[in-house]
């Protein structure tokens, strides 16, 4: 880490990884005649976890499906690096290093926990770079490990959390969007959740957007957020500038 | 005891045609969630395309083959020109349901007329490759054949063949993830579209060798209007509901049921509730288990 962080300090300027961030710019989206967000506008850093907070019905899932390709966007731009992630199906996506996990454990549950893994990785040509990924997932999770030939739906609900966000490594993504890991999950299960992508991102250099309700336990993780309210954003900026934020805290940290 | 053994072997090779269209049922349901009735009439233009490689090779099992790859093709093209198009502009709105039906019922009447203004409307004959002479036990000699044990044969192996590709080839991964949940097997790189057009192609295969061992169960003689190849689809969709229409492994268990049944009813009971049998199988499954005998309930997914 503190190499790769040398490395940068000496490369020009221009070429400081900025290249890879996440640029979203006036974003809206429509969902028939209404308006589900609405020129939303923030930039993700390489390397960095950025949460999006709110309220149910906020947008925060319409901005992360329109991120990878499942929703059409109506104006604005979004780029990931060089990438239009407005252009494109989620499947192209997934092959330019974009991997989506949506909401609500997403994991195929008639299918085998194996398959479940595998299937993130089918579209990988080096097979062994596949296996090597696999590799590390089960090391990430051990849990799956344990559970290899079973069938997805007699996970526990954390189980399934770890599987979808397995699922999402197993293609390699270098930026990963994830939609409510906590949902439905006992308090002691999302804490461990939540510092496993916490480690996704210090170790495996993976940059994540995070969409959370549970706004505290997201912000604690999180380097720095975007705060929507009905579709426009109501804040952004370091994630520990808006723990401290009196509005943000009454909005939505409850206190 | 004779007779039950003649009815079950009967019974037998009846079901197994009727689990391969079953499956073939199956498939496109699973992939684009759609009952397609022209798949009634892509079974009976595979088989003249069957008939057509018999008049060109003079063997049948190549001609076999050849119904396979056209039936295939025919249905990927449907899926990619036709399909495709139809379910993207009907996909809400209150017709979002019927429409699709209505159209493949539309498809079959144009796949029919096709069929009979390149083949007429007479019978042709594809002659079954091996004798439908009873094998003998004693002095006894039994209704199966050589020609009907081919037929079972010939299913299982395909069965065989369908079952590896689904449960240990990567393209059997996507095929099954794709039909589970399209969007999570988007979201992991699979390209949905192409595995839909497979899910069709391997449909339109098992459809037409359906279609060409049907014609070696009996004569061999087939026209348009067959009333054998019009029972083939309701059988296939009867067997299909028995197997809880998402299951391959029930499209084979509710043919091979279905045949059975219908077999002992003609046999013990009357032979004029040819027609009834399937039905009423059907109605009961309806009644008592909705989800087919060895389907999953609805809303597995929460």
């Amino acid at each position: 880490m503190l190499c790769a962080a040398i490395l940068q300090l000496l490369l020009p300027i221009s070429e400081r990884g900025h290249k890879l961030s996440l640029v979203v710019k006036d974003l809206s989206v429509d969902h028939g005649a209404i308006r589900a967000i609405s020129e939303v506008s923030f930039t993700v850093e390489t390397g960095k976890l950025s949460a999006v907070i709110g309220a149910n019905g906020a947008g925060k899932s319409t901005l992360l499906r329109t991120l990878s390709g499942l929703n059409k966007a109506t104006e604005g731009s979004a780029h990931w690096g060089d990438h239009n992630l407005l252009h494109g199906k989620p499947e192209s996506h997934v092959r330019s290093g974009v991997s989506h996990v949506s909401e609500g454990k997403s994991v195929v549950a008639e299918l085998t926990v194996e398959e479940n893994l595998d299937l993130g990785a089918l579209w990988r040509r080096n097979k062994k770079e596949a296996t090597e990924s696999k590799k590390q997932v089960l090391e990430l999770f051990p849990r799956l490990d344990e559970r290899l030939n079973q069938r997805a739906d007699t996970l526990s609900g954390g189980e399934r959390q770890m599987l979808a966000i397995g699922r999402a490594l197993m293609s390699k993504p270098n930026l990963l969007l994830l939609d409510e890991p906590s949902l439905g999950l006992a308090p002691l299960v999302i804490e461990q959740i939540f510092q496993t992508i916490r480690g996704i991102v210090d170790t495996m250099s993976v940059t994540v957007v995070l969409v959370e309700q549970n706004a505290m336990g997201a912000l604690k993780i999180a380097d720095s957020a975007v705060v929507l309210n009905l579709g426009r954003v109501a804040a952004t900026g370091n994630a520990s500038d808006l723990i401290a934020d009196p509005a943000v805290r009454a909005a939505y940290l409850g206190y | 005891m004779i007779q039950i053994l003649n009815t079950t072997l009967i019974g037998l090779t009846s079901g197994a045609i009727y689990s391969l269209m079953a499956m073939s049922i199956v498939l496109v349901w699973r992939s684009t969630r759609v009952i397609n009735f022209a798949q009634a009439g892509l079974a009976l233009a595979s088989t003249y395309i069957g008939y057509e490689a018999v008049q060109l090779f003079d063997n049948y099992w190549i001609a076999l083959i050849c119904a396979m790859l056209a039936g295939a093709a025919i249905s990927a093209f449907i899926e990619i020109t036709f399909m495709r198009i139809l379910l993207k502009h009907t996909s809400s709105g209150p017709i979002a349901g019927v429409a699709p039906i209505i159209a493949t019922l539309g498809l079959l009447g144009i796949i029919k007329a096709l069929i009979t203004m390149n083949w007429g409307g007479q019978d042709v004959v594809i002659t079954p490759p091996l004798s439908n002479t009873g094998f003998s036990i004693g002095s006894d000699t039994l209704v199966f054949s050589p020609m009907k044990l081919a037929i079972i044969v010939s299913v299982a192996l395909l069965v065989i063949i369908f079952s590896l590709i689904f449960q240990k080839t990567n393209i059997g991964l996507a095929l099954r993830a794709s039909a589970y949940a399209p969007e999570i097997a988007r979201l992991a790189g699979v390209r949905v579209d192409l595995v839909r057009t497979l899910g069709w192609a391997l449909s339109g295969a098992s459809g037409a060798v359906a279609g060409l061992l049907l014609t070696s169960y009996g004569t061999g003689a087939f026209s348009p209007e067959s009333a054998e190849f019009s029972l083939l689809f309701i059988s296939g969709f009867i067997a299909a509901v028995v197997g809880g229409l998402d299951s391959l492994v029930g499209a084979v268990i509710g043919g091979i049921f279905l045949g059975l049944v219908t077999a002992f009813v003609l046999m013990y009971i009357s032979s004029s509730l040819f027609f009834i049998a399937p039905f009423v199988i059907l109605l009961l499954v309806l009644f008592i288990r909705p989800q087919g005998i060895i389907g999953v309930k609805a809303g597995r997914r929460a």
